[in-house]
């Protein structure tokens, strides 16, 4: 068990009895809204005045469901050469087992978007950046290949891509000896409406609606609502990283 | 003097390049042969400046779109493709670095490699590769794995 995967069960288990005290209150859980309160000109360079986030509920992912891992495939062109140990992975679903007590929560786990990326700290050629409003990037202009960024991350969200490729997305652009990971579906966030990220939008067509998009910073956001009612966690919490991606019912 | 000379270079010129003109309209390869927009009237630039600085203007709208979010502004990639990548007889788009097309027919003349193609998209979105993939950019034909036997260490 990794340290990230012990932290996770400690506090699982530091949590266990409040978690049944909420569920025996019969908190219902509400509809969930996936807003995109997003109205900008695609000509406009992005601020920090947004950013951009995700809360999933381990609660409503269902175990065995790889709806959001193929989306995102499909989205950018991501396919495997049979070999599991390199192929690219933006997004991969986890499944945590408490050993005391045998609960099992399954996540999907991509990218945290840290407010303090350890890429970004470790990238010699500063092709690992964190955007203005919070989605981390790799600029593959500038990336050497080097993979710093993939052993500093700690929680394995970049790839490396080993292979030529062909046929890639026009809005994705990928390439042989550059490092990539999940980019918040950054195409789909700067169109003029905006489109949620292509995780969210298969898990909530499957009807799951675990995924929860949204701008941290507006407190009016349905994401900002749930951070502030529901007992949310970040990953690696001890780390101090401030992740964009939190999570609720470990 | 040096005037008669200048007025001799430049007859000297107009003669040289008529001559490559005519070898490129026989099927020459002197000059190289750039098939017309698929669609559109005119560019986003003059062609003059096109030809001379498409380079710059992508190398600073990259930045500008990966760093700062800013999309749809004119020097893009993507607009380039979705004018200039031609279309098959069966209606697919042809790779613009597919030999003899858009991108490649200049580079190969020019001797300058393009690094566009590695990651970016060589079609317009949606549209179907028809043909194969450049001979620098396909697999090797012997991969390191396949020589190796197992059991060789």
């Amino acid at each position: 068990m990794s340290a990230a995967d012990k932290s996770l069960a400690d506090r699982s288990r530091r949590r266990f009895l409040a978690r049944a005290g909420v569920a025996a209150a019969g908190l219902a859980a509400g509809v969930r809204f996936i807003d995109f309160p997003h109205a900008n000109a695609a000509s406009d360079p992005v601020t920090g005045a947004r950013r951009w986030g995700m809360l999933i509920d381990a609660d409503k992912c269902a175990t065995g469901c790889n709806a959001c891992v193929t989306a995102c495939n499909d989205e950018h062109g991501i396919r495997g050469h049979g070999r599991p140990e390199t192929d690219a992975q933006w997004i991969r679903k986890v499944t945590l087992r408490e050993k005391a007590t045998g609960r099992e929560t399954s996540l999907p786990l991509m990218c945290q978007h840290c407010e303090n990326p350890p890429c970004v700290d470790v990238c010699p050629t500063g092709a690992s950046f964190r955007r203005a409003d919070g989605i981390v990037l790799v600029d593959k202009h500038s990336c050497i290949g080097c993979r710093y960024c993939m052993l500093a991350c700690p929680f394995k969200a970049r790839s490396f891509v080993h292979e030529n490729l062909s046929d890639q997305k026009s809005w994705s652009p990928r390439g042989k000896g550059t490092v990539e990971s999940c980019n918040l579906c950054v195409h789909r966030i700067d169109e003029a409406n905006g489109r949620i990220p292509a995780c969210a939008e298969a898990c909530a067509r499957e009807g799951h609606k675990a995924i929860l998009f949204g701008d941290l910073k507006n407190p009016t956001s349905t994401l900002a609502k749930e951070l502030v009612d529901d007992d949310t966690q970040e990953l690696r919490a001890d780390l101090g990283l401030n992740t964009g991606i939190r999570y609720e019912d470990l | 003097m040096i005037r008669r000379l200048h007025s001799v270079g430049v007859l000297l010129g107009v003669l040289l390049l008529s001559a490559t003109a005519a070898a490129a309209d026989e099927g020459g390869t002197l000059l190289p042969v750039i098939p017309p927009a698929a669609k559109g009237e005119a560019c986003v630039e003059p062609t003059d400046v096109m030809r001379r600085d498409h380079m710059h203007f992508l190398m600073h709208q990259r930045d500008e779109t990966v760093h700062g979010g800013i999309r749809g502004a004119k020097h893009s990639l993507v607009g380039c493709i979705d004018c200039h990548a031609q279309l098959d007889a069966q209606g697919a788009a042809v790779p613009v670095n597919a030999k003899g097309q858009f991108c490649e027919s200049c580079h190969r003349f020019a001797g300058a490699r393009m690094d566009c193609f590695e990651c970016h998209a060589t079609v317009p979105a949606g549209k179907q590769t028809s043909t194969a993939l450049p001979d620098w950019m396909s697999p090797p034909t012997v991969s390191i794995a396949s020589t190796r036997s197992p059991g060789a260490d």
